[in-house]
């Protein structure tokens, strides 16, 4: 790919953000502007902010591979990440706003009144923001290695440097700005491009088997596998190989594969012939967005997608960078509309990766061998339109994609430095926090550095998990029960998002194997760990009577009673 | 972050009521303020009411999404079908389900800050 006009437009994204977050560093002044913008940031500028904050990686790149390998049945991720939107609308929105709380552990303390489940759900929210910011690294590194052939940590460096500086200089209020300009630059830069995609697909006679199964070659193919692949085929495939197929050595051999599992040496060359079926390719240890332990064609049975149903569901309401969002409305009706703004603007933005995705079976179907299906997203203008108009676009789509990994980034950033700063750093001010800021960062890219391959899918599923099965229980029993007690609300976090946690982590770590009933149980633990998160929290706080929070029903009242009734309950 | 400086906060951004604060207590109004049983009794029912809003829309949310997977694993040749619900289709529903339940949950506060206040 031509990277002549990518790698100016990648540069041109990063300058803007950090000159829109100069300009909200002059308005900076206070602690309380530090972390929540004064609470007076109106629905619209707000909405534009929390979508911009919440199109990650996974959204701008990782929706349009997931599609291209495994079919429409991945759309259920956008579908989810949406919908998580309006439950958390339902049950916690106005709730969280009026409780005057900054952050998660913020909540848990003015709730429950209790150090330790403070410090415990601080430790999830550093635990998932962490997880989730993995995947933004990594997902940088990805896009510039396929635009310029940097190194692979290059891009998690810039963006790792770019977000620290913004977020210790200007806090909240500089990323209120910073994320609602991300908001509209990254579906510019998805839309544009779409337009002239969707234009060029129609002067091609507009072909429609993209949404068939399986993904077929439109013309004669030759692709080269970079990592050594195990191929997976329903029926024999005829290809030409040069190269070690099943340990044997070939050279341009015409080869009829029976039906079954073959593995493919790195380096070798494969010739399809137009109209041949795209087989499905299984990798071990992949390092890219899609490729991923928990999503195999094959076992993915009713309950994987109710499980990833539950967990996008339920686990929206409890990420880091979510929540810390809300608390910036002035009031809770503001709250929630600004989450109907939310939903309106998320939900517009979804609808083009699964454009990339179909565009991608028909135009770049080899992707899903050759390693790197979530470049289809960066590699279709450059391969439908070609010339310089498909380089600029190419370069447009470069740009929102590292709009994405910055904004997403600095929103947890934001997250994670905050907990660190109020509950684990000695003492408190502006100066710890661009110390806890920096903290918050360099774990995770050192992390990326040193662990790599992390498939993106597990992590950003594995924090969903565990933030459906330990936050969701805690915020919806904490704002709608009156009989949560400290020790309920510790140990339902403790069952409910640990074993989420060491379910997942089992499923990365490759136990079981695959084809056992027990891997999917283990891959999407959601389904099973949501309900033990709450009826362990239930019953431990039903065991506990005595524990009850002396000022619960004031609390209480102060969530739910409209602002212009609750003056004289507070003070 | 000191706790006193969320408090002050919440007193200074709160909505101008100077005009209403002059007419004068009101009964509903003083028991809630004062934390009295009864006073727990409306803000229970604002609660109750509040919940059963959000479990309505909730379980329209559910009984509209619930079904699609068994649909689809149902139909597993309505592959278009599967990426015009999923790709296209389910983004309005959820954005009108939002509305309306703002719609309500406003109307359910309105309507409780006019029983307490006694307008």
């Amino acid at each position: 790919m031509n990277s002549s006009y990518a790698v100016p437009a990648v540069a041109l994204v990063v300058v803007a953000t950090v000159l829109v977050g100069a300009f909200g560093l002059r308005i900076s002044r206070t602690t309380s502007d530090f972390y929540v913008a004064s609470r007076t940031v109106g629905p619209r500028l707000n909405a534009a902010a929390i979508s911009g904050e919440y199109l990650s990686a996974a959204s701008f790149l990782g929706i349009a591979g997931l599609v291209l390998v495994q079919g429409p049945d991945m759309l259920w991720y956008p579908v989810g990440y949406t919908a998580g939107y309006l439950v958390l609308l339902l049950f916690v929105a106005a709730p969280l706003r009026r409780s005057g709380a900054y952050t998660l552990p913020d909540f848990a303390e003015a709730r429950l009144a209790s150090q330790a489940v403070r410090r415990l759900a601080g430790a999830f929210v550093v635990g998932v923001g962490w997880l989730y910011l993995l995947p933004q690294l990594q997902g940088a590194g990805l896009t510039l290695t396929v635009l310029t052939g940097a190194p692979d940590w290059l891009g998690g460096v810039i963006v790792a440097v770019v977000v620290t500086a913004i977020v210790a200089a200007g806090g909240m209020r500089s990323i209120t700005f910073v994320q609602a300009f991300q908001y509209w630059l990254k579906l510019t830069a998805l839309l544009v491009p779409a337009l002239f995609l969707i234009l060029a697909w129609q002067s091609d006679g507009a072909p429609r088997h993209a949404f068939d199964e399986p993904a077929a070659f439109r013309e004669q193919r030759v692709v080269r596998v970079d990592d050594s692949i195990d191929l997976t085929l329903d029926r024999p495939l005829p290809v030409t190989v040069t190269g070690t197929v099943d340990g044997r050595t070939h050279t341009d051999t015409r080869l009829e594969l029976p039906a079954g599992t073959h593995h493919i040496e790195r380096g070798t060359r494969l010739t399809f012939a137009e109209g041949a079926t795209v087989p499905h390719a299984e990798r071990s240890g992949g390092g890219n967005l899609s490729t991923s332990q928990a999503e195999s064609r094959e076992e993915r049975p009713l309950y994987a997608t109710y499980g990833l149903i539950l967990a996008t569901f339920l686990g929206t309401m409890g990420l880091p960078h979510v929540v810390v969002r809300f608390y910036t409305s002035p009031h809770g009706v503001a709250a929630r509309r600004t989450t109907v703004a939310v939903l309106g603007l998320i939900g517009a933005f979804y609808l083009l990766p699964p454009v990339y995705g179909a565009l991608g079976r028909l135009y770049a179907p080899e992707l899903t061998l050759t390693g790197d299906p979530d470049a289809a997203v960066l590699l279709l203008p450059d391969r439908m339109i070609g010339g310089v108009g498909g380089d600029l676009l190419g370069a447009l789509v470069a740009g929102g994609a590292f709009a994405a990994f910055l904004s997403t980034a600095s929103g947890l950033t934001m997250a994670v430095a905050g907990v660190l700063t109020q509950d684990v750093l000695p003492s408190r001010g502006v100066r710890h926090f661009r110390l806890g800021t920096v903290l918050a960062m360099a774990v995770p890219l050192a992390a990326s550095v040193l662990v790599g391959g992390l498939p993106v899918a597990d992590a950003v599923g594995l924090a969903f998990a565990v933030s459906a099965s330990s936050f969701c229980p805690l915020l919806v029993l904490g704002i709608w029960w009156r009989r949560l007690t400290p020790p309920g609300a510790a140990a339902g976090m403790l069952v409910g998002g640990g074993s989420a946690l060491l379910a997942v982590a089992a499923t990365m770590a490759g136990y079981p194997g695959q084809g056992a009933a027990l891997h999917a149980l283990l891959a999407w633990p959601a389904l099973w760990s949501v309900p033990l998160g709450f009826l362990t929290m239930v019953l431990v706080s039903l065991a506990t009577p005595g524990r009850v929070p002396p000022g619960t029903a004031g609390v209480l009242a102060r969530f739910h009673l409209p602002e212009e009734l609750r003056t004289e309950v507070t003070t | 972050m000191p706790q006193d400086h969320t408090e002050r906060r919440v007193v200074v951004t709160g909505p101008p009521r100077q005009t209403r604060r002059a007419s004068g207590y009101y009964r509903p109004r003083t028991e809630i303020d004062e934390q009295t049983t009864l006073g727990h009794t409306y803000v229970r029912s604002l609660m109750r009411t509040q919940l059963r809003a959000a479990l309505t829309v909730f379980a329209v949310l559910g009984l509209l999404v619930g079904p699609l997977p068994l649909l689809f694993a149902a139909m597993p040749d309505a592959r278009r079908l599967e990426w015009a619900v999923l790709g296209f289709g389910l983004y309005v529903p959820l954005v009108l389900l939002a509305r309306w339940y703002v719609r309500r949950a406003e109307r359910n506060e309105r309507d409780f800050v006019r029983l307490v206040e006694d307008r």
